[in-house]
């Protein structure tokens, strides 16, 4: 293994360690684990925003939406199983997920041998068997759902729960995929400005109807605009810097290959990309997919954070705190992204928090946008603008010593 | 040194074509950019294609490499229909090309630059990425290892870390020639390669086409507008004005043609240079 | 298979469909009937009914349509999509509310010279209050523009969007203090009186306030009329500005090429101030009209009708002036009628969807020019 791979998980590891000794020994009090696990949470959904826009360049206002998705679905998953020892939304949603994810690999490469598939019949075709897929998948987890719950109550309480919990998380995370999938289909046809405008058009979709899906949706238990309670709060250090730790590797990897160049060249020139022989709508979609699974994942931790869900927090205003994070860390950058998450929960949660007397909470969105003001006209290529670990910063390969003679001959004036 | 290289023996007569274009038109709302081109490029061919501005050469390129799709008409490359295909299948079959106004990444190195033209051919999955796994590093290790000999063939070598839009504009070029071959292609479209160079610096640039059109075995059509380059190195040469193809043949026979000068220059040019032609050898 | 036709025996009606779209506009197609189909039940089963929500979508598409211009000049002439004109429109409502409620600046006209008749009074005086308004929003945006977006003409486009964001925050929760407007809701008082009339077969009746309307009329409120009036007006004046005018003239120039305006002798930051002047002026005028006809204002109310404005503009094709006036209306109509007869709380949705469905369809809007390539 190489020197940076080893120093950056074993700084990776020590971070761990302390951080979870002092959680153990009760240094750290709940209000600031509380940030400590948001911030991973903001970490992950940055991450996925900076796949999509950082690196692939689609300007998309729809992280939250999926956000969102994901963290209801995660929720509601583990708020049946909690309430009454039942899987059977765990048996839905997973059937469902799996059907709909194995029929969408299978139609792709389907349609992959069709030139020229109009994006928007390709959409429909996908659709209808989504729905298809989704009622199959309703009946079938039904049925099956006592069977799983009896096993699993065979289990450890305690175990059973976190086996649920990784499941619903791993769940929520492919859900928001697939819906990505589904929407970036025909979207991402469209031009960058517009893209983001129908993103954002998906985030509120998405508010509209958890504020009402209790009424429109058919999930009382989530209790529409009064907010989801009884969700296990399960989510801790762990489990946060777990999924944080895999993702920065998966994405880190990702670019630091031929896919994650072909990704990157989409930002950089769509024209000379296609020329180049890229398939800019697969890897628009690819980033969009990757980016909105990490948002979903990164929600279902969220809500087992409170194990509280109201769709305010999922409000569009928000929708830019991910936009906002990304591009104060430097677009393109993991490490800003990264750094930036964390500094942004500390202070907006935090340090705002602590040192503006009672009273005046409100102030804290005065002084908020100023300081992104002065941020913006100071540094507009974010705080952190190119820095990198040197783990996540892409190593020039080594020259090797001159080419052979008959290189060389070739003689190429400058 | 153009002169140095001899011209090539025509083809076989009875030698499939690499490129045909038959009846190429395109048309943007009403306005017809190009009519019934027709072309048929042999392999080993370097064929130029002229005309005044506007005249509807790059809305060709265009349509062969599959930006646009055609109004009407075909592109048949190696025996296949390629017309309305996407843009990079095109470049797969073995069609590259670069652009008038010079089109890198401009915010990667130049090695990486080089690199992305490879991806069709990386030869690993995902996965394999995502995991980093000795398949990935061994191929990702013959990848760069292919793009940095490249480098080597256009002298780029040295700068292969350089961000691509720091570098001077004939290395901006060259990179961009570098970037279009790395794939192997049959076909390279080269795009007014000469624009904005200096007399010495378009010399460099003939002898560079000369050049990969032996080492890779090319077949190129260019697009140029000075003519020193054009005349120097094409062996037939297409004018195209008005969307039209007016003229066709040896860069002798276009020097001489009244139609083409007069498409450059205006109507009634042609008379004149013929009159400027007369009287040279009286002024001798 | 080809565009062009060259047939290929193994392309199934279902590729070929799948090829030329087909399976995607019978999908939109469906949608857009089902819609209809919708509206024509809605329209068959209570004909006044449906008469009445369309003319208060009217009324609310104007409103929109005033904001939406502010949008849609700015994103034109610098490419950028100002979140922070929704607060301006907030503000122009406060400030409507100051000089009325705090103030009584509509009936100065009283006050100076008493006697004069009370509908001249109230006239002379809700134009007057209307304008400060307007300027107020003007001078306002003015700086925001000149101290926030300026600096960052030449950084990256987001980091401009995302000032944007940040002056939206600023000015919403800044208005939020105790001192400034106040984190309540706030009744705003009307300049003058509601003044109902009913239409039906027996014609046009005023309605006393208080009174219940007879079945089957139609109401049409003073506040209605002068919202449309107002709001046409000012459209035509726009109108006027930006195809008349030597400014008008120049601020097209700018937004058709920046640099070749500025060597052409035009002062391009001075173009661009007045842009988002005017625009804010607008939204100034519309901040007020808005709260005349829903009387309540607190410091997040701009951001719903700045939301809707804003793809009301991208709608109709952001950059274009028609574009945005369509957009609003068709935004207005699409509100209250999925108000009316889908649910209130979805009435958001619909409007994403919509436009969503039209970006599909026209991807730079209804008015929008076509995104150009050239390779």
């Amino acid at each position: 293994m190489q020197r940076t791979t080893l120093f950056f998980l074993g700084g990776a590891a020590l971070i761990f360690v302390i951080v979870q000794a002092m959680i153990s020994f009760g240094l750290l009090n709940d209000f600031y684990v509380n940030i400590l696990l948001l911030a991973s949470v903001y970490a992950i959904v940055g991450l996925g925003l900076n796949l999509i826009y950082g690196f692939n360049g689609q300007f998309s206002l729809g992280q939250w939406g999926f956000y969102a998705i994901g963290a209801y679905a995660a929720g509601d998953i583990t708020y049946w199983w909690t309430l009454d020892k039942s899987a059977h939304a765990l048996m839905i949603a997973l059937l469902a997920v799996l059907f709909c994810g194995a029929a969408i690999l299978l139609l792709r490469k389907l349609l992959s041998r069709v030139r020229g598939v109009d994006a928007l019949s390709a959409f429909t075709l996908y659709l209808v068997v989504v729905i298809f897929l989704v009622f199959i998948a309703i009946q079938l987890g039904q049925a099956l759902s006592p069977a799983v719950s009896g096993l699993l109550s065979l289990l450890p309480d305690g175990l059973s729960l976190q086996i649920v919990f990784f499941l619903a998380v791993l769940i929520a995370g492919l859900m928001a995929a697939e819906i990505s999938f589904l929407f970036g289909l025909p979207v991402l046809t469209l031009g960058s400005d517009y893209f983001g405008i129908a993103t954002l058009g998906l985030t509120i979709i998405v508010k509209v109807l958890l504020d009402n899906s209790d009424t429109l949706l058919p999930f009382p238990e989530m209790k529409g605009a009064r907010g989801m309670v009884g969700i296990p709060e399960v989510t801790n250090w762990f489990w946060a810097f777990a999924f944080l730790l895999v993702i920065v590797i998966v994405v880190r990897n990702l670019l630091h290959s031929s896919y994650g160049r072909a990704i990157i060249s989409v930002r950089e020139d769509e024209i000379a990309a296609k020329a180049m022989g890229i398939d800019i709508a697969h890897y628009k979609n690819l980033s969009f997919v990757l980016g909105s699974l990490f948002a979903g994942l990164a929600g279902g931790l969220y809500a087992h954070i409170n194990g509280f869900l109201h769709p305010n927090t999922f409000n569009f205003i928000k929708s830019f705190d991910p936009m906002i994070i990304i591009v104060m860390g430097g677009l393109g950058s993991i490490t800003g992204t990264l750094g930036a998450s964390f500094a942004w929960a500390f202070i907006l949660e935090g340090l705002l928090r602590v040192i503006l007397p009672q009273g005046t909470e409100t102030w804290r969105f005065v002084v908020y946008p100023l300081i992104l003001l002065l941020i913006m006209l100071l540094r507009p290529k974010g705080l952190m603008g190119e820095i990198e670990l040197p783990f996540l910063r892409q190593v020039l390969p080594p020259l090797k010593p001159k080419a052979q003679p008959e290189e060389t001959q070739a003689e190429v004036k400058p | 040194m153009s002169d140095a290289i001899p011209p090539r023996p025509a083809p076989p007569a009875d030698a499939p074509p690499l490129l045909t274009a038959q009846n190429l038109t395109k048309e943007f709302g009403g306005l017809r950019a190009v009519h019934n081109f027709e072309k048929t490029i042999h392999t080993g061919e370097l064929v130029g294609l002229i005309g005044p501005n506007g005249a509807g050469k790059t809305t060709i390129f265009n349509m062969i490499t599959g930006v646009y799709v055609p109004t009407s008409g075909s592109v048949i490359f190696n025996n296949q229909d390629i017309t309305g295909i996407a843009p990079h299948e095109i470049n797969q079959l073995g069609i590259a090309r670069t652009f008038q106004n010079i089109r890198l990444f401009p915010n990667l190195t130049v090695l990486d630059n080089v690199r992305i033209a490879y991806h069709p051919h990386a030869g690993y999955s995902m996965s394999d990425a995502i995991l980093h796994n000795a398949h990935f590093n061994q191929k990702e290790k013959e990848l760069t290892e292919r793009a940095q000999e490249f480098l080597g063939v256009f002298n780029l070598q040295d700068r292969q870390g350089e961000i691509a839009k720091n570098l001077p504009y004939g290395e901006q070029r060259r990179l961009e020639i570098a970037r279009a071959l790395a794939a192997y292609p049959k076909l390279l479209l080269l795009d007014e390669p000469a624009a904005g160079m200096n007399p010495a610096e378009s010399m460099a640039l003939m002898d560079l086409i000369h050049f990969i059109r032996e080492r890779f075995n090319l077949t190129i059509l260019l697009i140029e507008h000075q003519m020193r380059v054009v005349m120097g190195i094409c062996e037939w040469i297409t004018v195209v004005d008005f969307g039209e193809v007016i003229a066709r043949g040896t860069p002798q026979e276009i020097q001489s043609n009244p139609r083409v000068i007069e498409a450059y220059l205006g109507p009634g040019a042609a008379a004149l240079s013929q009159k400027y032609r007369r009287k040279k050898p009286h002024a001798d | 298979m080809t565009p062009n036709g060259t047939p290929n025996s193994k392309d199934t009606l279902f590729i070929q469909s799948l090829r030329k779209g087909w399976l995607g506009k019978v999908f939109l197609i469906l949608i857009g009937l089902a819609a209809l189909w919708k509206l024509g039940v809605s329209l068959a089963d209570n004909p006044v009914l449906f008469l009445q929500q369309v003319i208060n979508g009217l009324q609310l598409g104007f409103v929109y349509a005033l904001i939406a211009l502010g949008y849609t000049m700015v994103y034109g002439i610098v490419r950028l999509i100002n979140f922070a004109h929704g607060d301006v429109f907030m503000v122009g409502a406060f400030v409507g509310f100051y000089t009325i409620a705090r103030f009584q600046f509509h009936t100065w006209p009283e006050r100076l010279f008493p006697g004069l008749p009370q509908w001249l009074v109230l006239g002379v005086g809700t134009v007057t209050v209307v304008l400060i308004s307007m300027a107020i929003c003007a001078l306002l945006a003015f700086t925001i523009e000149r101290v926030a977006y300026k600096p960052l003409r030449n950084a990256p486009r987001i980091s401009a969007l995302i000032t944007a964001i940040g002056v939206s925050f600023f000015l919403e929760y800044f208005g939020a203090l105790q001192f400034v407007f106040t984190p309540n809701f706030v009744t705003f008082e009307r300049p003058f009186s509601v003044q109902n009339w009913q239409i039906n077969n027996l014609g046009i009746q005023a309605l006393p306030s208080g009174q219940s309307p007879a079945d089957n009329s139609i109401i049409i409120s003073n506040i209605a009329l002068i919202i449309v009036l107002a709001s046409i007006l000012l459209l035509l004046l726009l109108q006027f500005i930006v195809q008349g005018t030597r400014v008008g003239k120049a601020m097209r120039a700018v937004a058709y090429d920046k640099q070749t305006a500025r060597l052409m002798g035009i002062n391009v930051d001075g173009i661009i101030s007045i842009t988002f002047a005017i625009g804010a002026a607008l939204a100034g005028a519309a901040g007020i009209l808005y709260a005349t006809a829903f009387p309540q204002v607190y410091f997040v109310m701009g951001i719903i009708p700045g939301l809707k404005a804003f793809v009301a503009a991208v709608l109709g094709g952001i950059g274009s002036i028609p574009g945005a006036v369509v957009g609003a209306l068709i935004m207005g109509q699409a509100e209250v009628l999925s108000a009316a007869y889908i649910s209130t709380p979805m009435r958001d949705a619909v409007a994403f969807s919509i436009l969503v469905i039209v970006l599909l369809v026209r991807p730079t809007g209804i008015f929008g020019e076509p995104e150009r390539e050239k390779a």
